[in-house]
């Protein structure tokens, strides 16, 4: 007999039958009868009908049928949740009983009743089962504080469950410490900032012995929870990856890759001259290939760790490429995974090997796979010159096959080989043509157009190609149509005589037959340079292009250190940072490596700060408006090959900018104009442009000299629609002294608005008006006055959250109307905030560590200089500045207009983190010790 | 952690779901389904699929997806490595992890499931323990039950979930006292259509079946531990006394376990015990093609290659084969256009041979793609590497228990390019 039969159930009433079972005098019966519900409720029938009889089981020294009952009101308590409080006495009974799989048995079913009725009476069974003596009953209740917390969080608090569960990570039995370090993790998941697990060197020795006697599972949160800590020195977090190594030979391969993490995090601690890193170093590549021959699954998911590992020390896996060698049954997932690394781990010393592999996959039926192998060998190519020829080799074999996917994207490897080796494969150029017709792939046809137009000088009858092209201009995707038209201007500025009528087909094609904004744009600025000013098209259009990076797709550094951080977690599955897509984390602090030992830096913990003074990242760095803010945040991804060549995109209105038209592009002589510098800019709109591209030039290259205090653009406060007609935008500056909050008023209502004034609520800095609102006239509808209004610090002063927080009321003839906005802390620096030297040294060694926060500036190109020159505008002063292994440090003081001293440390790091053939370095801004004293 | 597990067979079907915190809608599953749709292979499905709220973590084992739902940030490593366990769970209480095994069983699965997991931690994963706590069914126990009226579920507190020796229950007591050993290694290989080796790796693996009377005390020691050097151990192995000594020191579980599991790396000279001779060609043109493959031994130490199982994915183009085999028999299959040849043992004197033409569609252009051939194999009384087991002694109690050891090699992914 199997369980089967609970399934098979006669006709006519099955509830109505199992009711009767359950009250059935008979225990068999009952139990049979249970099992028949809990059987309905697996495969999703819904008998929340039979609650009560259900419960009325409950009651009985039969384990099983025990079990089965708080199963089935595990299911269903949600939705009866009076009738659940009928379990409760049962519950509080069975946390009394001399059994202790009872006990526990009794506080863990209790915990997963998600009613709050309930939960109220958990507390005390709770309580004594945390203490209890048995550590079976002890590291279940652990995990039920976990639950409770999920359900009722303030409660837990309250109760002060959260004390006990940090006691219990000193607790005797391994199995408890684990369990409560699992719990409070959880718990601390949703409570970032709390500071739950709070690690000491006593707790971590705790968690290192237990680590050794607790199950695989115990010792999988232990290691998690060993990677937030930050040892002290090198010689703690030595100790601590010795007694973490063990950890690597364990059979359960998440116990591996969590003890992975946590030597990854701590070696960058430890001196590299050190024997110790060297063994450590060994000591990482067995596991590591061990969980390649695993299952599918869990290769992939260690394959994606490995990605980040190899990115981040190659040399732990250089020598093991062959086992990435994909075999023909592995699934896709797991090829493409392999692919990647392969190209990451070729070197000159291996490339050989990789390279013959690469062509069989080139042949496999995948057609992903194969695209990819593909792509990879011109990868290979770009990274290793001495591969580059044979690399050629190989794709030109590959395109003789025919095969028309391969063809494809074999061209678009060759034109990224071309862009890095310029002027050394030309030769091929002639096969590619003949392939020109099948071509049918937008990123094909752009990469084939662009290499005729780049090499139109050597290619006979490149204008018959790109006429060829031009026929179905219209319906090609716009990547093709904006590579067609810079190709036949390419080709216009290298051959003249020829191709005029090409030229103007192209370009009207571009500017009056497309709607697509970036065309046309391309289109105007090409015909506007190529009829103002042949020699500067040329200098623009045929300009030497930068050479691309060796490898493409390389991680952000700063994001690759915080993926190695959460080595083994869905984060490092998906190379996103767990802030960006995880729910339920709120708030995810981003964790960083440590900073390595002797670099003199201390090892505060890195948080950033939600609020308070270590916001103000964006306000300490004056920028120039707008524009010089988004030439900052340039994305630093390298330019991708697919970029054929300066791409000024600008928004023209109208014809008329057009100048000379037609006539003067064919007369246009050679020689004798100014030359025009070109430059990368975004230009969002247009500004009106009257002497043409020089002009426009001039005006980007004129930003970027620090004029003085950083104002940010006015943002709307108050909405219209909840203010009875009145919008209120503004922002806050600082001139010569004087804090003022610039505001724009603006009636969109239909009525004329009078008698504005305008009052604050306290804060943090007593910022207060120094004078009445000046709105002299009536505003009428539709009209927009702007105001400045003059602030002062002596106003009454009472903590803000956030800090910067201002709440302000303004009164008009129609109501009053709150909000609240923030104000950049930049406004609170005053002029005399220099300090003398000798002070600033005295004072920074006064003021406690506590009192020290420490962050990263981002993908600001600055040096040293330009940083304090930038920073003086904005009253932060640059006390001293020393070189120290290359790298400058500024110290820096501020001054805020309650008296409060900030004393800065300015490291900028300048390592080149792209290839240098790029001139792309990024230097990092660290602002340390952000501190306060009185 | 995990929050909740469905089982789905392989025409899609959801069979059976559990929660561990509050229920997720089955609805969850359709992202799952999209990804079963869009893989080629029911094997190609992605292991980690995101939604817009949880994520699906899932294996497939015995045409079944296991699919556990998370919500939070959970290493999915530790999330397969408990489906894993589940599967083996299954296995070892029901013999077969089926549909109808599950489904035969459903009640005792989800006593278990309820007892493997504790709000998405795990809670007894050890088999050991969980046949304490709930008893494996067996015909006759179902019978005496009946009669009975007692119960499948261990009313005490299993011995070994809180000692230091969690895998052991005591009071362990048996008649014959006896502990077998199987050194069983895999050997992994690339062979490029020369016959030179790409790359060839070991996967070993010690299983362990010991039924020794009360707590023993074993140790193991190898002729040539060196060889020894990426090993992950069952957690009841002295990870200090391998370190020092390069001995096995343990207490051993009660039955069956795998002691040890070892990775011998391609950087290492890998013995290749079987060669491959082929000539698959194709010519521009005609409908028929050229095929023809002989097996050999190579690096056999001495022993029989036995249970060769030869099969290749032919090309699409391929209509049908018509061949000869010089020993077992072959199949090919039209529609999946595979190819099996079971060869049997190879005999050195008298090489195993299949010949013969393939044809293919009239007027089909010449296959771009090279099948590739993968061959299974086993060699008794052999371990690949080298590995040798130099005695098994047994400390703590008196008696003098059965000791034995055997070994075996077996074919991994042994592929032969053409």
């Amino acid at each position: 007999m199997t369980d089967s039969k609970y399934f098979t159930t006669t006709k006519k009433g099955e509830i109505f039958e199992l009711k009767a079972e359950l009250n059935s005098d008979k225990k068999e019966k009952k139990k049979e009868a249970v099992k028949k519900v809990i059987a309905s409720m697996t495969v999703g029938k819904d008998v929340s009908a039979l609650f009560p009889d259900v419960v009325n089981c409950m009651q009985t020294d039969n384990l099983e049928l025990k079990k089965l009952v708080y199963l089935y009101l595990m299911n269903y308590a949600k939705s009866q949740p009076d009738m659940a409080i009928m379990a409760v006495n049962t519950f509080v009974k069975d946390c009394e009983d001399l059994n202790p799989l009872i006990r526990a048995l009794a506080v863990r079913t209790m915990g997963c009743i998600r009613v709050d009725k309930i939960t109220e009476y958990l507390c005390e069974p709770l309580r004594k089962c945390l203490k209890d003596e048995d550590p079976y009953v002890r590291k279940t209740a652990a995990v039920c504080v976990a639950k409770l917390h999920d359900i009722n969080a303030q409660l837990v608090e309250d109760q002060g469950f959260l004390d006990t569960l940090k006691d219990l990570i000193s607790d005797s039995n391994p199995m408890v410490v684990a369990n409560a370090v699992a719990a409070l993790s959880e718990i601390a998941e949703s409570h970032p900032n709390s500071n739950l697990l709070d690690l000491n060197p006593q707790t971590i020795n705790k968690l290192l012995t237990a680590l050794n006697e607790c199950t695989e599972w115990g010792q999988i949160f232990i290691l998690d929870c060993l990677a937030s800590y930050l040892p002290r020195d090198d010689r703690e977090s030595q100790s601590i990856c010795e007694r973490v190594t063990p950890r690597l030979s364990h059979a359960n391969s998440a116990v591996v890759l969590s003890a992975v993490k946590v030597l990854m995090k701590f070696m960058e601690m430890l001196p590299k001259d050190l024997d110790y890193y060297g063994t450590l170093l060994k000591k990482l590549a067995p596991p590591l290939v061990t969980l390649l021959s695993a299952e599918p699954e869990l290769q992939y998911v260690a394959l994606r760790n490995i990605n980040l590992i190899v990115q981040k020390r190659p040399e732990i896996l250089k020598h093991e490429m062959k086992v990435f060698f994909v075999k023909y049954n592995d699934p896709i997932y797991v090829k493409l995974e392999k692919l990647d690394i392969m190209i990451r781990l070729a070197s000159q010393a291996n490339i050989a090997q990789v390279l013959a592999e690469l062509k069989e996959y080139a042949t496999e039926v995948d057609v992903d796979f194969v695209r990819k192998a593909v792509r990879a060998i011109g990868r290979c190519a770009i990274k290793v010159e001495q591969s580059a020829e044979r690399c050629v080799s190989t794709l030109l074999d590959l395109i003789q096959t025919k095969v028309n996917y391969v063809v494809q994207e074999a061209i678009v490897v060759i034109k990224d080989i071309f862009r890095k080796y310029p002027n050394k494969y030309e030769s091929v150029i002639a096969t590619l043509c003949e392939n020109l017709d099948s071509l049918d792939e937008p990123e094909a046809r752009a990469a084939m157009i662009w290499i005729v137009g780049e090499y139109a000088e050597r290619i006979d009858n490149a204008d018959e190609l790109l006429e060829s092209f031009l026929e179905g201009f219209h319906d090609e995707s716009t990547q093709v149509q904006l590579q067609l038209l810079t190709a036949i201007v390419k080709l216009f500025l290298k051959k003249p005589t020829e191709t005029q009528e090409l030229v103007q087909q192209v370009l009207s094609l571009a500017t009056q037959d497309s709607d697509n904004p970036d065309l046309r744009d391309r289109g105007y600025i090409y015909w506007r340079l190529l009829s103002t000013d042949p020699v500067a098209a040329k200098e623009v259009v045929l300009a030497e292009k930068p050479l691309i990076s060796e490898e493409t797709d390389l991680i952000e550094p700063t994001l690759l250190e915080e993926l190695i951080c959460h080595i083994g977690t869905l984060a490092s599955v998906y190379h996103k940072p767990p802030s960006a897509f995880v729910e339920g984390s709120r708030g995810v602090q981003h964790k960083r490596l440590p900073p390595r030992a002797g670099s003199g830096e201390s090892t505060e913990s890195p948080d950033v700060g939600q609020s308070g003074p270590s916001e103000a990242p964006p306000a300490v760095i004056p920028s120039q408006g707008d524009l010089l803010g988004d030439l900052l945040n340039l994305d630093l991804a390298p330019p991708t090959a697919t970029v054929p060549s300066v791409q000024p995109s600008m928004q023209m209105g109208a014809m008329d900018l057009l100048g000379g038209g037609l006539d003067s592009l064919l007369g246009g002589d050679i020689g004798g104009s100014p030359s025009v510098t070109a430059m990368p800019a975004s230009l969002g709109s247009a500004p009106a442009v009257g002497g043409g591209l020089g002009d426009l030039f001039d005006l980007g290259g004129g930003v970027g000299m620090p004029t003085g205090s950083y104002v940010a653009p006015k943002t709307v406060w108050l909405l219209a629609m909840k203010a009875k007609g009145l919008e209120i935008s503004g922002t806050f500056a600082r001139r010569g002294g004087i804090i003022q909050m610039d505001l724009s008023l603006t009636n969109k209502a239909m009525s004329v608005m009078t008698d504005f004034a305008i009052q604050f609520n306290r804060n943090s800095f007593g910022l207060a008006p120094a004078g009445p609102l000046q709105v002299l006239t009536p505003l009428s509808p539709n009209q927009t006055i702007d105001v400045s209004l003059p602030l002062s610090t002596s106003g009454p002063v009472m903590k803000m959250e956030p800090l910067n927080n201002l709440q302000v009321a303004v009164k008009n003839n129609i109501d009053v109307f709150y909000f609240s906005c923030q104000y950049p802390l930049s406004l609170l620096f005053v002029e005399d905030g220099k300090m003398d030297r000798q002070v600033f040294l005295a004072t920074w060694k006064d003021i406690p560590n506590d009192n020290e926060a420490q962050f990263q500036i981002k993908d600001i190109h600055l040096n040293s200089d330009v940083a304090s020159n930038k920073l003086q505008g904005s009253n932060i002063f640059t006390i001293a500045k020393r070189t120290v292994e290359g790298q400058d440090m500024l110290y820096q003081s501020v001054k805020l207009t309650n008296g409060i001293w900030v004393l800065a440390e300015m490291r900028i790091q300048t390592e080149p983190f792209l290839l240098s053939d790029l001139k792309c370095t990024e230097p990092r801004i660290v602002y340390a010790n952000l501190l306060h004293s009185q | 952690m995990i929050h909740s597990l469905f089982l789905v067979n392989a025409s899609g079907d959801i069979f059976l779901e559990k929660h561990w915190k509050s229920v997720v809608s089955r609805s969850v599953c359709d992202y799952f389904f999209e990804a079963l749709e869009r893989a080629t292979e029911p094997e190609n499905v992605p292991p980690v699929i995101p939604t817009p709220h949880h994520f699906l973590i899932n294996v497939l084992r015995h045409r079944i997806y296991f699919v556990a739902v998370i919500q939070s940030e959970v290493p999915p490593l530790f999330v397969i490595e408990f489906l894993h366990r589940v599967v083996d769970t299954f296995q070892d209480y029901f013999g077969v992890c089926s549909e109808a095994a599950i489904k035969d069983n459903v009640v005792v699965v989800y006593e278990l499931l309820e007892e493997m997991l504790d709000n998405g931690f795990p809670l007894a994963t050890e088999s050991n323990i969980l046949k304490e706590l709930i008893k494996p069914p067996t015909i006759l126990r179902t019978v005496v039950n009946t009669i009975t009226g007692s119960t499948n579920v261990g009313e005490q507190l299993p011995t070994g979930q809180l000692s230091v020796v969690p895998w052991r229950r005591t009071g362990v007591k048996y008649t014959n006292n006896e502990a077998y050993f199987d050194v069983v290694e895999e050997i992994d290989a690339i062979i490029d259509k020369s016959g030179s080796t790409i790359t060839a790796e070991i996967q070993g693996v010690i299983d362990a079946c010991v039924k020794l009377t009360g707590m023993p005390d074993l140790t193991l020691s190898f002729m040539n531990p060196r060889l020894l050097d990426d090993v992950s151990f069952h957690p009841c192995v002295r990870f200090k006394r391998w370190e020092a000594e390069r001995i096995l020191s343990f207490i051993p579980p009660d039955g069956n376990f795998r002691l040890l599991s070892y990775h011998v790396s391609s950087q290492n000279l890998v013995a290749i015990p079987v060669y491959v001779k082929h000539n698959i060609s194709f010519r521009e043109g005609s409908s028929q093609g050229r095929f023809e493959l002989t097996l050999g031994p190579k690096q056999t130490m001495g022993k029989a290659v036995e249970s060769v199982l030869v099969s290749s994915q032919l090309p699409r183009g391929v209509l049908n084969a018509n061949l000869s085999p010089s020993q077992g028999t072959y199949t090919f299959d039209p529609v999946t256009k595979l190819l099996s040849w079971d060869v049997g043992k190879i005999n050195p004197q008298k090489l195993p041979s299949l010949k013969g033409s393939v044809s293919l569609q009239t007027g089909a252009s010449k296959p771009d793609e090279n099948p590739t051939i993968n061959i299974q194999f086993k060699i008794q009384q052999l371990a690949i590497s080298g590995l040798k087991v130099n005695r098994l002694d047994m400390y703590g109690e008196k008696y003098k228990p059965f000791k034995g050891i055997k070994y075996m090699t077996k074919a991994g992914k042994f592929q032969v390019r053409t």
